[in-house]
């Protein structure tokens, strides 16, 4: 596995990917606690 | 399984460090979890009389100790495992933690199914939290050393995971209950199953993107400082020598007393926002209150840690012990005057600097004892979490209860608690202040480090001193 990163690298869409599999979820849920937050200003 | 090795997790040139916050964020996101753990309370209690609690049926405070088991097991498994983390690799302690995590949920969910509370104390609590443990720490040293640039950035992004893990936790847990629940069955023994695996998985994509960088790797354009601070090192501690020095134990309790006094609101500021302003506040307001705080708590991890990167770690946690102070002082003022807006203000700042308390910490304890076994240091720092988890609840709870015995008004029955929550912190800024430089004496040889890195297995023993 080293080896291959050795001669490849990243390429752009791994680290499209890499952020969107963690960024998608966690997007999700602070706009879903930002709806619930603004129940506090109603 | 040597695909785990840490010589099989070294970066080739073209990797990009990019890369790995996404991985500890996997792994961070997930045991997240735990701070949404209460939302399996409520359908724990009614798992034999399903609308309602019947004999038979657990109650809350049996069920509070699960969270409690964790949490404490959590500082104390980084603390055992810390050393194991730094030497055997990312790859392998994220591995790890995951397995741990996914077969805590597992276990938890037989425990459910046979009705035993002490099988759940044991799958979620010790099992977990030792995934809890080694997955805290996992990552932290990695990002330090991919990052030498804005290390507190960098584990800043990582602990924010941890943060923000409720988010996605608790509308999944509840969706999913909502799926298996019958009129007969509550639906949690396959929720936890479903999330085990599904957190299974999405750890293991984190331990497959990690990498470390290789020994002689730095960032394009960097120089690193040959002494850039008296309170930034360039030499490393053995991590049992950290422990003998009196920077861990002033960091130590640093961390303690800004954590004691932000935990202690964490868990009462629903029934404080009403308490403390009676018809103003509705229970649907100090949910979303709550929701806010929790916003702030993730935010403030990443802010506060990358703001260290530029104010120094010592300056950052001053800030957090002077304005912390001047804001648990303040609200007490709020509640005379009906201020919520100034409430709400007051403890969403309070509540960023708790989380940037734990975010900023693993950068601090870089600079006092280098890199080299900073993962391992840390998880010994953690153990200062598991007794603020003990002392802030029961110093709010107490006095709470003890102040309203005595017949002080509900609305002003957290005033005291606010002071005393101030006075930990002016202890706290006497010991960030008589934090210096670690001795000489406690530094590692450099060559004994370097070859150490290079056979790249590390299996340390003591190391000679300097």
């Amino acid at each position: 596995m080293a080896d291959t990163d050795r001669q490849t690298g990243t390429q752009a869409w791994q680290l499209v990917l890499a952020w969107a599999w963690v960024g998608i979820p966690l997007t999700l849920g602070v706009i879903q606690t930002l709806i619930n937050g603004m129940k506090l200003f109603q | 399984m040597s695909f785990l090795d840490r010589s099989h997790t070294i970066a080739g040139s073209g990797f990009s460090r990019w890369m790995v916050p996404p991985a500890a964020l996997c792994i961070h996101l997930c045991i997240g979890q735990a701070y949404a753990f209460s939302v399996f309370n409520l359908p724990l209690t009614k798992l034999i009389g399903v609308t309602k609690s019947a004999p038979g049926d657990w109650n809350l405070p049996e069920l509070g100790w699960i969270f409690s088991i964790a949490i404490f097991v959590l500082g104390f498994s980084a603390a055992i495992f810390g050393r194991w983390v730094e030497e055997g690799g990312p790859r392998r302690a994220m591995f790890t933690a995951a397995l741990c995590w996914a077969i805590g949920f597992f276990i938890s969910a037989f425990g459910v199914y046979i009705h035993n509370l002490w099988v759940i104390y044991f799958g979620y609590g010790l099992v977990g939290g030792c995934g809890l443990g080694i997955g805290y720490i996992s990552p932290v040293s990695t990002l330090i050393k991919w990052f030498p640039d804005r290390p507190g950035m960098a584990t800043g992004m990582a602990i924010m995971g941890f943060g923000g893990g409720a988010f996605i936790a608790s509308p999944l847990s509840v969706w999913l209950m909502s799926k298996f629940s019958t009129p007969t069955h509550v639906g949690v023994a396959e929720t936890f199953i479903v999330m085990g695996a599904i957190y299974f998985v999405f750890m293991i994509v984190g331990a497959f993107i990690v990498r470390i960088p290789a020994p002689d790797w730095k960032p394009a354009g960097y120089t690193p400082p040959v002494q850039a601070s008296k309170l930034i090192t360039t030499n490393d501690v053995f991590v049992y020598d950290a422990l003998k020095t009196p920077q861990f134990w002033l960091i130590w309790w640093v961390l303690c007393l800004n954590v004691t006094a932000g935990i202690g609101v964490i868990g009462q500021a629903s029934a404080m926002s009403q308490e403390m302003f009676p018809g103003k506040v509705t229970v649907v307001a100090a949910a979303g209150f709550v929701g806010l705080m929790s916003l702030f708590n993730m935010g403030g991890r990443f802010c506060w840690a990358s703001i260290s990167d530029y104010i120094g770690r010592k300056n950052t946690y001053f800030v957090f012990m002077v304005l912390g102070f001047v804001l648990y002082c303040t609200v007490p003022y709020t509640g005379k005057i009906g201020s919520v807006g100034g409430f709400v203000c007051c403890f969403l700042v309070i509540i960023s600097m708790y989380g940037g308390g734990f975010a900023t910490v693993p950068a601090y304890l870089k600079d006092m004892f280098g890199t080299r076994y900073v993962g391992a240091i840390h998880g010994w720092l953690i153990t200062a979490w598991s007794m603020a988890g003990i002392f802030g609840p029961v110093l709010v709870n107490y006095i709470r209860q003890y102040n309203i015995t005595h017949g002080v008004p509900k609305a002003d029955a957290y005033n005291v608690t606010m002071y005393i929550m101030a006075g930990l912190l002016v202890i706290g800024f006497i010991c960030n202040l008589l934090v210096k430089a670690v001795d000489r004496r406690f530094h590692m040889q450099p060559d004994r480090d370097s070859a150490l890195d290079s056979a790249g297995l590390a299996a340390a023993g003591k190391p000679a001193r300097a």
